[in-house]
């Protein structure tokens, strides 16, 4: 189970952009997450994978705390897969960060072996989401966060990716959570769906 | 009022140490926009899209080759021509704020691009004033600095910046990934709103959904090519004509989000036919001997060989 308890978070000096959240997300359960532009969604999605500390509140994954070193059991892909690359590694080597995803993984995601040696702007935005979607498929993560994952795609490339992952997280048992302003997106993949402005009109 | 005809963009590499290698990155692409009209051009990243903009506003790196022809308002387009224009005649829509400087308060910006496409100081002002009214940006918002816009203020200042230069031909470059449903459809309304004063726009997406919402025809694009230009119609419709077309609309979510397998082929490693054989099911022998060219079928080109059955 990935738990936020009575999550909060602000930046020093600013307004809450989260408070008193509560979420939790059982192994093989897809959760969408969905609201306006500044509700706190990418906000509560690098809390919930260790990227933003919590100012109240604490991340409890499978009974522990967040690691603060070693593999993150929490992993997040973002919206634009350019800025999350070292840009001077090779595609290859960014694949074998953790372990080289196989054969089999990279072929479904259409990932071509001609890129293994390119760098990273030599690939298209939708090329390099492929990448960063294979880098985390991998027996180290537990939980999956896709922050607005296939916004930058086109529909086939968008429902090849999800077809991909949501096969992978049920054969894995992993927990996704699905961050999205695309309804139509959340309702197909989604076993059920937060939505922020009915959160914070309960607050 | 804009026709592109068989463009082709070819990039000099290096591939290892000092040898060189051509790569061409667009073949036969072609697309036609009238004064008044919305096209919007879909496709998968990396199909050409961005290019094709850079292109029409003369802005290729130095290592691209061109062939084929651009026309705008019946006179052809070079290089030279399409610096005198561009930011005048013919403006970009940026994907991001991130085309903004962030430095600079959002009001002066807006008020430059108005001054450089040839109003006077005072005359610029006003417009800048009138066009920030029109779109819902308190006066207050000129002051402000780009990173202090929400999402949908950020995309109102940059319509702003298309609409002051006066320019007859907008192109808006994937102006709406990532938007709450709201911004999104609000960003749409602009673009048609400057149709309707009989500018000519192109809409470049990925979001098929978005496009029909505004668009009177859609220009389909695959590894580089101008694969189909149907009409917005066609595709609730069933009438759309090419293999990919289809698949691209039956991928949607709201629809069946069943997505076809494999990748648009890379341009290094481009077929000798027909470029979307290796992923179509109507394939037969003769697709892979020749790209084929434009046929009209149903009222409207497609590159199919198959696609009248």
């Amino acid at each position: 189970m990935l738990v936020g308890e009575q999550l909060a978070f602000r930046y020093p000096r600013h307004d809450w952009i989260l408070r008193d959240f509560e979420i939790a997300i059982a192994p093989g359960e897809v959760v969408g997450l969905f609201g306006p532009s500044g509700f706190g969604k990418t906000t509560l999605s690098k809390l919930l994978a260790g990227y933003l500390t919590p100012t109240q509140g604490r991340v409890i994954v499978d009974n522990s705390p967040l690691p603060d070193r070693g593999c993150c059991p929490v992993q997040l892909i973002f919206q634009n897969p350019e800025l999350t690359v070292n840009p001077r590694w090779r595609i290859g080597k960014i694949l074998a960060e953790k372990q080289m995803p196989d054969r089999f993984l990279l072929d479904a995601l259409g990932i071509h072996p001609g890129w293994l040696d390119r760098y990273p702007h030599e690939l298209s935005g939708g090329e390099l989401q492929r990448i960063a979607v294979a880098r985390v498929l991998n027996p180290a993560t537990r939980y999956l966060i896709a922050d607005e994952m296939t916004a930058m795609l086109d529909a086939n490339t968008q429902a090849l990716i999800w077809r991909m992952v949501l096969d992978y997280a049920r054969s894995q048992n992993l927990g996704l959570l699905v961050v999205s302003h695309e309804a139509a997106l959340i309702k197909r993949v989604c076993d059920r769906a937060i939505d922020l402005v009915q959160v914070s009109a309960l607050i | 009022m804009l026709s592109v005809q068989n463009l082709g963009i070819t990039f000099t590499m290096y591939d290892r140490g000092l040898t060189q290698k051509q790569l061409t990155v667009i073949t036969q692409l072609d697309l036609d926009v009238k004064a008044g009209e919305v096209v919007a051009i879909v496709g998968a990243s990396g199909s050409g899209k961005s290019l094709l903009a850079h292109a029409i506003l003369g802005i290729l790196p130095d290592n691209a080759k061109v062939s084929g022809k651009i026309f705008f308002k019946g006179e052809l387009l070079t290089p030279q021509r399409s610096s005198n224009l561009r930011g005048k005649s013919i403006a970009l829509i940026p994907q991001s704020i991130g085309y903004l400087d962030p430095l600079m308060q959002v009001g002066r910006q807006v008020q430059r691009t108005a001054q450089l496409s040839g109003l006077s100081q005072s005359a610029a002002k006003a417009a800048v004033a009138r066009t920030f009214d029109r779109y819902g940006l308190a006066p207050i918002v000129q002051r402000l600095y780009p990173f202090q816009l929400s999402g949908g203020m950020a995309r109102r200042v940059l319509v702003s910046t298309a609409v002051v230069s006066q320019a007859e031909l907008v192109i808006a470059d994937e102006p709406t990934p990532g938007l709450h449903p709201d911004v999104v459809k609000e960003t749409l309304n602009h673009l048609r709103e400057l149709a309707s004063e009989g500018k000519g726009v192109i809409l470049i997406t990925h979001d098929i959904e978005a496009a029909l919402q505004i668009a009177d025809r859609v220009a389909v694009f695959y590894a580089g090519t101008t694969i189909e230009i149907a009409h917005a119609q066609d595709f609730p419709s069933g009438k759309i004509r090419h293999p990919y077309t289809q698949a691209l609309w039956r991928s949607l979510p709201q629809n069946e989000f069943i997505p076809i397998s494999g990748s648009q082929p890379s341009p290094d490693a481009l077929p000798e036919g027909c470029l979307f054989s290796d992923r179509c099911p109507w394939v037969t022998p003769e697709c892979l001997l020749d790209r084929p060219p434009f046929l009209q079928v149903r009222g409207a080109p497609v590159r199919c060989i198959h696609a009248g059955r």
